[in-house]
């Protein structure tokens, strides 16, 4: 199969590379450049496992072509904290509020969660349960994601 | 808000300290099998029977080998010897039908799913690409789904019977089966006219275990003798090592089984899988590493299922309400093959059914079938949720048939607390319990009397949507030991643990744990309950896990026994490590050994605590060893293992609001109240979470999941778009509380919380819907409840056309 070259810039790094045209984003990430943080936990696009930044807005990176990010900016929780800041105040929120177990889910799901509060600064329980309905954790039982995402609003000025 | 404790001299046990595991998981630095790329990988896709019963007539493997990056493809054939049989530990009956179960199929498939043939690659896509020029032509054979279907006398067979003939699909019988007066006929005839007797089928659906980390594996072979290095998404790297080499004959002081992170398992990774022997296998036959990832269609129809039984139900009381009997006849769907302790599942519920109750009589009988279908196996409560289900169903169904209040009912027969210990007409001894505590604190957090107000009104006005209350109070076995237990039971392997613990010359400590934790926290836990013995800070605790290489002996991690068994190993191993830093503290500070307390991480004299040592100078001094007493060995080390006394039995009141469209059949969780009594908890935030999740899955049992089939073993939820495991959307928030009657079977008073939730949840939903509906007529929904289920359970009850 012919490979085409695209230019990515992940977590603040350009990758140049040639891939097949129907390779998987999430699998040029993992495979190709060694972003292993991020990962696969389906072949449907229902589990949200693997749910980056792109150009800032969330996407199930299974489900783009990494041709499809060419020229563009990737954003895995591999680079969300950023220099001195090790924490986002949503990885700290999880870790405050035990919002994940295994931690299989959790790259995605705090990646979900980055573009559920950009969007709303201050959910509601309801706002929060349905903007995470595609991102499925088999651990917690959301409980305690639901109120991380609660006290990562607060923590970034959002809520209260 | 944050409880990190890094201080030394605080007790860290029962602190909710924020998680040691979660910086690395937060910020993807993390250690998936499937994270693992070494030189010359071979990458192994598999070819699986688009079929559930099948002649497998012809299988061609040779034109995958000209498709571009192909290394090689085996059929059974090809894989000759190799191929070997995957084991069953737990042959509950002397007679038990225990079928061969290779690695790759031989001549016939026996579910979809079932493994026909696999292709190497250097590359993965090229793998996947390559299982197309396979050629297999398949005979079609008629399946078998309906467990009672498969019973009956020549029906199709699952298997031909060990002299070749036609088989018969029953796998085993199983009777515990008292007779005279124990007798459940005995009993209810004993009662005369004052007995009544409620009987129901209760179908307990099939589900899949959920883990979000597909099931993968990476087997390394090092070149020289028969060493190999395997890396599993597996629950269990200790068993599994040993199974591993008595399938496939490598000694077992050549394989390092290495659990890394582990995304989940619930049970569904507490498994030997054919496609960890096939990378094994085909490593070792070609020299090279062999990885395998399943994609998550593959695990739909591949991963072991759950539960999938049909009980038929006897429960037998006075007419005021007393409890005189059971009786339970099983029938428990195998699937096609024995997977590691399949027979085994229904036994373990076997001691559950008669839960909380005291009651003179009980009869259990099981059947195991073979059906064309998944192989089941443990998920999270394996047996004892569906125990669990049946009998608080059925006690709720005799309240109604009594006219009774249903909590009124359970008061009148549960185990008070001063009966304790109290042994079971099942024959367990529960050590201690609580129940009445637990069903108060939980009936004032649910706002039972003010609940049960809205729902007559409710009633009384006719409104479309109805209320109903569940209630599910639970007890369950857990820890899964001792040994001689097991062994009267016939399961294989033991239930003991294993703990080490080194003082290291800079002070640190390292805590080697049997244990094999995939989501549990035990690296924290652990280290709290070491802390609290050797006055350590917690977080220089280092807890080493899931790597036979490094945690050389285990039982791993399942049947929520990590704390219940492995707690007790960390405290013993502890409290050995300072007795022998006695003996040296004592020659250090020129005292005897008596003259000592140690305090906070030091040896101190008594009545002079100027004169003290902490620990981390004895591990240098047993370090460097310029200065021992004699007769003391260099080094500062302790190791335990434990084999419990008996089971534990954590036990708690479930509490579910359910709000039922008796129009629509929709039903909307409207709160739900847990109180759990899991003894002496170490880290309670962690406690919490375990419960949440256990919640989700017997909830997402009730509610939302059950693999389905059609007439042809076509699995009909092949996906996660068709199988729903419930999102944040579908669940509402939890109150969970606990009460605390610490066990006395283990000396840390532990007991265990990974299941609880999953077993006690299940039943508490039905009987909420159930509740709601049934004034009109409505005794049972079949699961899952969703609309359409509760829809026709009520058109049924009116007697309408569906
Ligand atoms: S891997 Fe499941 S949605 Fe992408
Ligand atoms: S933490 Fe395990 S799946 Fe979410």
């Amino acid at each position: 199969m012919t490979h085409v070259p695209i230019s990515v810039t992940v977590d603040g790094a350009v990758y140049d590379a040639e891939v097949e045209p129907r390779r998987l984003l999430v699998h040029f990430l993992r495979e190709d450049i060694g972003r292993v943080g991020t990962v696969v936990g389906c072949d449907t696009s229902n589990c949200g496992a693997c749910t980056v930044l792109l150009d800032g807005q969330s996407v199930k990176s299974c489900s783009v072509l990494a041709v499809q990010a060419d020229g563009r900016t990737v954003l895995t929780v591999q680079g969300l904290a950023e220099g001195e800041h090790k924490w986002h105040p949503v990885q700290e929120a999880f870790k405050e509020c035990h919002g994940l177990q295994c931690g299989y889910c959790t790259p995605g799901m705090v990646m979900a969660t980055v573009d559920l509060l950009n969007e709303n600064p201050s959910p509601s329980e309801s706002e929060i349960r349905e903007g995470l309905e595609g991102n499925l954790c088999r651990c917690t039982g959301y409980h305690n994601i639901v109120k991380s995402v609660q006290y990562a609003s607060e923590l970034m000025g959002g809520s209260k | 808000m944050t409880d990190t404790m890094t201080t030394a001299n605080a007790n860290a046990m029962g602190r909710p300290l924020r998680r040691k595991e979660d910086a690395r998981l937060l910020h993807g630095q993390t250690n998936w099998t499937d994270n693992i790329q070494l030189p010359g990988t071979l990458h192994m896709a598999i070819l699986r029977s688009p079929m559930a019963h099948a002649k497998i007539a012809r299988l061609d493997v040779t034109p995958a080998l000209s498709r571009p990056h192909v290394v090689a493809a085996f059929g059974a054939a090809e894989l000759g010897d190799l191929n070997g049989s995957i084991p069953c530990v737990w042959p509950v009956t002397d007679d038990i039908q225990m079928p061969a179960f290779p690695a790759l199929a031989v001549d016939k498939v026996r579910h979809v799913g079932d493994v026909v043939a696999v292709v190497l690659a250097s590359d993965k896509y090229a793998a996947a690409d390559a299982l197309d020029a396979i050629e297999v032509d398949y005979e079609p054979l008629p399946a078998v789904i309906d467990m009672e279907a498969a019973m009956k006398h020549g029906s199709v067979a699952v298997h031909a019977a060990a002299d070749g003939s036609h088989g018969s699909n029953v796998c085993y019988e199983f009777p515990l089966k008292p007779t005279g007066d124990g007798s459940f006929e005995a009993a209810v005839a004993a009662a005369g006219d004052d007995a009544v007797v409620v009987k129901r089928r209760f179908i307990n659906q099939r589900i899949i275990a959920g883990f979000m980390e597909p099931r993968a594996v990476v087997a390394s072979p090092m070149g020289m003798s028969n060493e190999m290095t395997i890396w599993s998404a597996t629950q269990i790297p200790h068993v599994l090592r040993v199974l591993l080499s008595l399938v496939t004959g490598l000694p077992e002081n050549g394989l390092r089984v290495v659990a890394p992170d582990v995304g989940g398992g619930f049970g569904g990774k507490l498994q030997l899988y054919r496609e960890e022997v096939l990378a094994v296998q085909i490593a070792r036959k070609l020299g090279r590493p062999v990885k395998w990832v399943e994609t998550r269609s593959e695990d739909m129809v591949a991963s072991h299922h759950g539960r999938d039984q049909i009980q038929d139900i006897q429960l037998a009381a006075t007419k005021d309400g007393k409890l005189i009997g059971m009786k339970v006849d099983l029938i428990a769907n195998m699937g096609a093959y024995l997977q590691i302790i399949t027979p085994g599942i229904p036994l373990l519920g076997m001691f559950m059914y008669p839960a909380i109750y005291k009651m003179p009589a009980y009869e259990f009988n099981c059947v195991g079938v073979f059906t064309n279908t998944t192989p089941t196996d443990a998920i999270r409560g394996a047996g004892r949720p569906e125990a669990t289900f049946a009998i608080e169903r059925i006690i709720d169904e005799m309240a109604a048939e009594l006219g009774m209040d249903p909590m009124k009912l359970r008061e009148m027969n549960w185990i008070k607390h001063e009966e304790f210990p109290y042994t079971t007409v099942a024959g367990l001894t529960y050590d201690t319990g609580n129940y009445e505590a637990a069903i108060a604190k939980a009936l004032e957090a649910f706002g039972y009397d003010a609940l049960r107000a809205e729902q007559e009104q409710r009633r009384a006005s006719g409104d479309p949507v109805q209320l109903g209350l569940g209630i599910s109070t639970f007890t369950e076995m857990c820890g899964l030991a001792p040994s001689r237990t097991l062994g009267a039971l016939k399961y294989v392997a033991g239930g003991w643990e294993h703990c080490t613990i080194r003082a290291l010359p800079t002070g640190k400590i390292e805590l080697i744990t049997g244990t094999s934790p995939h989501g549990q926290g035990h690296e924290t836990a652990w280290s709290q309950i070491a802390s609290s013995i050797l006055g350590v800070p917690v977080d220089d605790i280092e807890v080493v896990h899931g790597d036979t290489g490094r945690a050389p002996y285990g039982m791993d991690t399942y049947g929520s026994r990590s704390l219940a068994v492995g707690g007790q190993a960390i405290k013993k191993a502890a409290e050995r490590l300072i007795e022998k830093a006695r003996v040296i503290a004592a020659h250090q500070l020129e005292c005897s050994g008596d003259d000592l307390e140690f305090i906070q991480g030091e040896f101190r004299v008594k009545g002079d605590p100027a004169k003290a040592q902490p620990l981390a100078a004895v591990a240098f001094e047993a370090f460097s060893a310029h200065n021992l007493p004699d007769g003391v060995e260099p080094t500062l080390q302790a190791e335990a293992t434990v084999d419990p006394d008996d089971f534990s039995y954590p036990h708690g009141t479930h509490l579910c609001a359910a709000e039922v469209d008796t129009e629509t059949g929709k039903v909307t969780l409207r709160s739900y109240v847990a109180i759990d009594d899991v003894g002496i908890q170490v880290n309670p935030l962690i406690v919490e979470g375990q419960v949440h999740g256990g919640l989700a899955c017997g909830i997402g049992q009730a509610l939302y999941e059950g693999v389905e089939y059609d007439k042809d073993g076509n699995i009909l939820t092949a996906s996660l778009a068709d199988y729903l495991i419930p999102s944040a959307a579908d669940l509402p928030s939890f109150i969970t509380g606990q009460t605390v009657t610490p066990s006395t079977t283990n000396p840390l008073g532990t007991k265990g919380v990974g299941e609880a939730g999953a077993i006690a949840s299940t039943p508490a939903v039905i009987n909420a819907i159930v509740d709601a509906l049934r004034p009109m007529g409505v005794t049972d929904v079949k699961m899952p409840a969703t609309p359409e289920n509760v829809w026709r359970a009520i058109q049924t009850a009116k007697g309408g056309a569906e």
